[in-house]
């Protein structure tokens, strides 16, 4: 095992993914390929539970995610035992299902935040993209949201697809009332990873929309925050994966796994851990997993003699699994890592394809397509 | 938003002041984020509670803390504060 266990910081974050069941398909998923495997969720008392020992740690941010959360039935009864441990809550959600009823009914259990998302400034491209007809709803809903007083974030993720919307994306954002607008830059994990040729853009498209993006943040200044998530193909060094490995973030999945990172299921020997074996301090101080990538024991060349190892940490773990079959490779994405040239084949690829005349479809998230590609 | 040197501060609807027992801090909570406070910050924002003009919370503290002289350090905070969103005047 990496890493020292007695400085260990307490985790802050914690997400909570609900279920696996979605009503939406979008082709970007960050849900594991093989979902469709993990049919089991946690019951309602697991929940319960997991909430009151990761509260007790310090864990003191909960999202709600999934899949859909609002799937759930016992939704309700978890924000309200998240309010009375003193988490600030968060609900992931596509909006879709969510009824003014229901948004009184989650303020009323103590729901701190709404974030709804949205994939893209038209109902064609939306419904297209979603998979499901589901555009006005959301702005109905989104609306609603803020009809009942609760902070909203807008979360847009942009592919090649949207890109070219971003000025009405960020108008749209504007009409809504969002407190804030998350433009997530699609991270190539999961769904995005294997539908990535039809959904990374070109460095070209990518500067214009950015350059959109900053100039609105100057005009709704006061009023309107904008979070922009990098696209990290298209920088010189990694992102600081989860603010260092088992130091802030704890995923719980449908069934009970405990994840480093939402991402971690799909790395090899990891061993994660089940809420339903241990309980949260000891998969947060003791298991294999969290401490896996814990401190810098694991590194190789070039982090090991880097003198930003303390910056970014060696990277994305999973985008180094993904990219070069290695998670103790750096990060491609840094340009000091050997392998950096395989995110230039990735663009290039990414290009010629949308050139050439027969572009194979994307690949929808769906429980079928789950099967056929795990 | 410059901060109104007439109008009452209220604390912002939209995030949550609490205190963290696990880091023994003031924390402000508001969508997927946090930041936490030193001991000051915090005895100033418990203060923003829409009833007091930035004077009146400047003389208050100066009495709890029996000191003088905050008005430049408090003013700072809270023009900080008001560009941040944690606290309103209206």
């Amino acid at each position: 095992m990496a890493g020292s266990i007695k400085t260990n910081t307490p985790p802050r974050w914690l997400l909570a993914e609900l279920t696996y069941a979605c009503p939406l398909q979008c082709p970007y998923c960050s849900n594991p390929i093989d979902y469709a495997r993990y049919q089991t969720e946690l019951s309602t008392e697991d929940w319960l539970r997991v909430l009151t020992q990761a509260r007790k740690m310090g864990a003191v941010q909960l999202g709600f995610s999934g899949g859909e959360p609002l799937t759930r039935q016992d939704l309700p009864e978890l924000v309200k035992h998240a309010r009375d441990l003193g988490y600030y809550s968060n609900l992931i959600t596509s909006g879709y299902g969510l009824t003014e009823e229901k948004i009184i009914q989650l303020k009323e259990a103590g729901l701190d935040h709404i974030q709804v998302s949205i994939q893209a400034s038209s109902q064609e491209l939306n419904d297209h993209i979603a998979g499901t007809a589901s555009f006005e709803h959301k702005k109905a809903v989104a609306h609603l949201v803020k009809k009942h007083g609760y902070p909203m974030v807008l979360c847009v993720v942009i592919h090649r697809e949207n890109i070219h919307q971003m000025p009405e994306i960020l108008a749209m954002a504007e009409e809504l009332g969002a407190d804030y607008l998350e433009i997530a830059n699609t991270q190539y994990y999961g769904w995005a990873h294997a539908n990535r040729d039809l959904l990374l853009p070109t460095q070209e498209q990518f500067v214009k929309a950015e350059a959109i993006a900053q100039a609105y943040k100057e005009k709704v200044e006061g009023k309107m925050k904008i979070y922009y998530v990098v696209p990290d193909f298209y920088e010189d060094r990694p992102k600081a994966c989860m603010n260092g490995w088992g130091t802030t973030f704890l995923t719980i999945a449908p069934d009970g796994v405990a994840l480093p990172c939402h991402s971690a299921r799909e790395l090899p020997g990891l061993d994660c851990p089940n809420v339903n074996d241990y309980s949260i301090e000891e998969i947060w101080n003791e298991s294999k997993a969290f401490n896996f990538f814990r401190g810098k024991d694991w590194m190789k060349e070039p982090c090991r003699s880097c003198d930003e190892q303390d910056k970014d940490f060696g990277g994305c773990h999973c985008q180094a699994y993904l990219l070069t079959g290695d998670m103790y490779n750096a990060d491609p994405v840094c340009s000091k890592s050997p392998h950096h040239g395989v995110i230039q084949e990735a663009i290039d690829a990414a290009a010629q394809s949308s050139l050439a005349a027969n572009e194979k479809p994307l690949i929808f998230r769906n429980s079928k397509n789950s099967r056929l590609l795990s | 938003m410059p901060l109104d040197l007439d109008q009452p501060i209220h604390f912002s609807r939209t995030h949550r002041l609490q205190w963290e027992e696990a880091q023994q801090k003031q924390v402000i909570l508001y969508p997927e984020g946090m930041v936490e406070l030193n001991q000051s910050s915090a005895e100033i924002l418990k203060l923003c509670d829409g009833t007091r003009t930035v004077a009146q919370i400047v003389s208050d503290l100066e009495q709890k803390f029996a000191t003088a002289g905050l008005t430049n350090d408090v003013t700072a905070f809270l023009e900080v504060a008001i560009q941040n969103g944690w606290i309103n005047q209206n």
